[in-house]
C-alpha cells in the first residue's frame, strides 16, 4: 500500500463524505472516562439512542480519583457523584468499566496501551486531548468534546476533516540524562505551541526507531501541546512485541494475521508530507519549561529568555509569562528554587518512568523544604514497581507513593499546589491554574529531572548533579 | 440544541487580548467536577478576573458594557490544550455567538462548532485594528457575516473574515449538529465494519 500511515488508516475508516464536505470517519476504539461523558449519556438518553458499539467502548475512572485511598464513598461529593454515573451509565449500555475493584484501572492512555486494546491501524477516540498518546503504536488516535463523545456513542462515528502529514525525524543518539520528554519538549519549542494546528505528526527517525513503545507513548503524548490533533510513529517489530500476550491482543495464529497487518500500515518509503522537520538527537539537552505553555522551555544550561531581544508580538507573553512566574529575564534556569515534585501522569507515569526516577532517587533523600509524590499510571504499573520495589526506594528517599490516576497533572483531585508553589512536574501542561492553584507554577520536565529537583530542591541538571552530590559530600 | 440555520450574528464585543488562551484558562478543571454543563457559564475564566481585580484592574468580562455582549474578539491559538467542551458551552452560555479570533486550536474549533458557537479568523492585522476600534468604543456593535465572510464594525467598511469551507457550510445549511447525518447510512458504516478485521480478532484472554 502506498501514502503515509495517516492516508492508509483514515481510507479504510472513511464511511462517507458528509454534506459539509467533512468525512465521517468510524471509531474503532472508544475509550471513555467519567469527566467528559455524564453529559454524552444523557443527551443520548433525551434522544432515545443505544450505545451502537459497547463491544467497542472501553471505560476507566482516572481524573477525579484519590490518589491516597480510592475507598467509596469518595470524600468529595462531586467527586462520588460521576463516578456513580459513570458506574450506572455503563452497566445501562453494557460497557466493559476498568474501576479500581478490577485491578486494571489507571489512567486512560496508560491502561488501553497494556492492556493491548491500542493496536496498529486502529482509528481511537477519547473525550480528551492526551489521545495523541495512542498514537505511538500506530493509530490515529485524537482527542474529541462531549457532543463528539455522544456521537461516537451513537454512531461509532465521527465528523472530521483529514489533516495534513509532517514528518518530523529526530536521528542519532540521545545523551545520557536525556529523555523522551526531552525531545518532544525540544520539538514543541521550535515548532510552537500551533505550529502542528491542522497537521498529524509523524515521528520518525533513527532515534524514534530505537525507543521503547513507551518512550514513544510519551513523545506521542504531547503531540497536542504542539497543536498536532495526532501524532504517531510507524509500527515495526518493537510494536509487535510490546502486544504479544496482551490481555486484548489477537492470541496464536491470529496474532501473526494481525501482526502482518500492522506493520502494512506503516507509511511507505515514497509516501509524500506535507512538510519535513528533522533534529539532531545529540543536540537535545534536559529540558524545563520556565513560562506558561509547553512551548517555553530552554535547556537546563541555558539561561531565560530576555524579552527586550525578541520581536512586539513575542515580547508580550514572554514578559506575561515570566513575571506570573515570578522569573527575572536573563537568569539561568538551573537554580530555581522549587516545592513539589510529582512524578506520574499520561504522559509520564509508566514503569519506565518509575524506573529511571527511582535510579536518581536511590540511597538519596529529599530536600527538606521539598513535597513529592510519585503517582503509577495504573494499578498495573503500581503493582509492578511495587513487585520490583521501587515503591520502598521513593518512599525511603521521603516520596509519597500513591495510588494511580491523574492526581496533581490537573487538580480534579484532593491533589494540587497551593498558593504560588513552584512545581517541577513529569505532566504535560504548565497553564496558569493547572495543578489547581490560581497562581502555582509548573516547570516541565523529565521524570529523571524531577526526581533530582526533589532531591536538590532546586533545579539541577540530571547530567551533571550526582556526581558534583558526591564530590560534595566526600 | 435544536440545529438552525447561521448566517449573521450581530451583537456587541468584548476584547480579550493575549495569545494561547487555553482551556484551563476558560474553564478551570475545578469546574469539570459536574454532570452537566448547566451554570458553568458562572465560572468562565473566573480565575483571570480574579487576578485581574487582585490587580485592581477590570477583566475584560466584567466591564459593564461586556454584559449581553454576543462576540468574543481573541488573539492566536485560542482555546489550546484540554479538550474540554466545558469551555465551549461556557462562552456559548455566557451569551457569545461568534469568536473572531487570528486562530483556534483544533479541538476548540471543532467542539464549538458541535454546540452552535462560530468561530472566524481575521487577519492579525485587521484584528488590531478592529481591538482598537473596539476599546475606544465598548458599545460599538460588529456584524459577523459568514455568507460575505466580512467583519463590519458601524461606520467603517467591511474586513475579510474567514472559517474552513464544512464549517461554512455547515452554518449556512443548518447542519451543523451531525449526529443524525452519522447515524443517517447506517449500511456504509457497516460495510466499513466489514472491511476491519481487528473488529472481529480482537479477543479476551481470561
Amino acid at each position: 500500500m502506498a501514502g503515509t500511515l495517516f492516508d492508509k488508516i483514515w481510507d479504510a475508516h472513511a464511511v462517507r463524505r458528509l454534506p459539509n464536505g467533512q468525512t465521517q470517519l468510524y471509531v474503532g476504539l472508544h475509550l471513555i472516562h467519567e469527566v467528559t461523558t455524564p453529559q454524552a449519556f444523557d443527551m443520548l438518553a433525551a434522544r432515545e439512542w443505544r450505545v451502537r458499539a459497547p463491544h467497542r467502548t472501553f471505560a476507566t475512572i482516572d481524573h477525579i480519583v484519590p490518589t491516597d485511598t480510592q475507598d467509596r464513598p469518595f470524600v468529595d461529593v462531586m467527586a462520588e457523584t460521576m463516578a456513580t454515573a459513570l458506574e450506572r451509565n455503563c452497566r445501562t449500555h453494557g460497557i466493559p468499566l476498568f474501576d479500581g475493584p478490577s485491578g486494571a484501572q489507571g489512567i486512560v492512555h496508560v491502561i488501553g496501551p497494556e492492556l493491548g486494546l491500542t493496536q496498529p491501524g486502529m482509528t481511537i477516540a477519547c473525550g480528551d486531548s492526551h489521545t495523541s498518546t495512542h498514537g505511538a503504536f500506530g493509530t490515529l488516535a485524537f482527542g474529541i468534546g462531549t457532543s463528539q463523545v455522544r456521537d461516537v456513542l451513537a454512531s461509532q462515528c465521527v465528523a472530521l476533516s483529514p489533516l495534513r502529514v509532517r514528518r518530523i525525524e529526530v536521528n542519532g543518539e540521545l545523551s545520557p540524562g536525556v529523555y523522551a520528554k526531552d525531545v518532544i519538549l525540544a520539538i514543541i519549542r521550535r515548532l510552537g505551541v500551533s505550529g502542528g494546528t491542522g497537521f498529524a505528526y509523524e515521528y520518525a527517525g533513527t532515534t524514534l526507531a530505537g525507543m521503547s513503545m513507551e518512550e514513544r507513548m510519551t513523545v506521542c503524548n504531547m503531540s497536542i501541546e504542539g497543536g498536532a490533533r495526532m501524532g504517531y510513529v510507524n509500527p515495526d517489530a518493537t510494536t509487535v512485541a510490546y502486544l504479544a500476550g496482551r490481555r486484548f491482543a489477537p492470541q496464536d495464529a491470529d496474532f501473526e494475521a494481525a501482526a502482518a497487518r500492522w506493520l502494512s500500515f506503516a507509511s511507505s518509503p515514497d509516501a509524500t508530507y506535507a512538510d519535513r522537520v528533522s533534529y539532531d538527537a545529540g543536540s537535545i539537552a534536559p529540558t524545563v519549561t520556565w513560562g506558561t505553555h509547553p512551548g517555553q522551555s530552554v535547556g537546563v544550561d541555558e539561561t531565560l529568555p530576555d524579552p527586550r531581544a525578541l520581536d512586539e508580538s513575542e515580547r508580550r507573553s514572554v514578559e506575561e509569562a515570566l513575571a506570573f512566574m515570578q522569573f527575572r529575564a536573563g537568569e539561568p534556569m538551573a537554580g530555581r528554587r522549587v516545592d513539589v515534585a510529582f512524578i506520574g501522569s499520561c504522559t509520564n507515569g509508566r514503569i519506565s518512568d518509575l524506573r529511571e526516577a527511582a535510579a536518581v532517587v536511590r540511597g538519596r533523600r529529599i530536600a527538606p523544604h521539598m513535597r513529592a509524590l510519585v503517582v503509577p499510571g495504573s494499578q498495573h504499573v503500581q503493582r509492578a514497581a511495587e513487585t520490583e520495589g521501587l515503591d520502598e526506594v521513593f518512599r525511603e528517599a521521603g516520596f509519597e507513593w500513591r495510588g494511580a490516576g491523574c492526581s496533581m497533572c490537573l487538580a480534579m483531585n484532593p491533589d494540587r499546589l497551593h498558593g504560588d508553589e513552584v512545581c517541577a512536574s513529569s505532566s504535560n501542561r504548565n497553564f496558569k491554574g493547572r495543578q489547581g492553584s490560581p497562581t502555582g507554577r509548573t516547570l516541565l520536565m523529565s521524570p529523571a529531572m524531577v526526581a533530582a529537583a526533589a532531591l536538590a530542591g532546586e533545579v539541577v541538571d540530571v547530567r551533571t548533579w550526582a556526581s558534583t552530590e558526591e564530590r560534595e559530600s566526600r | 440544541m435544536a440545529s438552525s440555520v447561521i448566517e449573521r450574528v450581530t451583537g456587541r464585543a468584548v476584547v480579550l487580548r493575549g495569545a494561547d488562551i487555553d482551556t484551563d484558562r476558560i474553564m478551570p478543571a475545578r469546574f469539570l467536577k459536574a454532570v452537566s454543563f448547566e451554570g458553568l457559564e458562572r465560572h468562565l475564566f473566573v480565575d483571570d478576573r480574579a487576578a485581574a481585580r487582585g490587580r485592581g484592574k477590570t477583566h475584560p468580562l466584567d466591564v459593564p458594557s461586556a454584559a449581553g455582549s454576543r462576540i468574543l474578539v481573541c488573539n492566536t491559538n485560542f482555546g489550546s490544550g484540554s479538550s474540554r467542551e466545558h469551555a465551549p458551552q461556557a462562552l456559548f452560555r455566557w451569551g457569545f455567538r461568534v469568536i473572531l479570533a487570528e486562530s483556534f486550536a483544533e479541538i476548540f474549533a471543532g467542539n464549538s462548532l458541535a454546540i452552535g458557537l462560530v468561530c472566524v479568523t481575521a487577519s492579525p492585522g485587521n484584528v488590531a485594528n478592529l481591538m482598537e476600534a473596539l476599546e475606544q468604543n465598548s458599545g460599538a456593535s460588529l456584524t459577523v457575516d459568514i455568507r460575505a465572510e466580512t467583519v463590519s464594525i458601524a461606520g467603517q467598511p467591511d474586513l475579510p473574515i474567514s472559517l474552513p469551507a464544512a464549517s461554512r457550510r455547515a452554518w449556512l445549511s443548518g447542519e451543523w449538529d451531525v449526529t443524525g447525518l452519522l447515524l443517517e447510512d447506517y449500511f456504509e458504516v457497516e460495510r466499513v465494519e466489514a472491511r476491519l478485521p481487528y473488529l472481529r480478532t480482537t479477543s479476551r484472554k481470561a
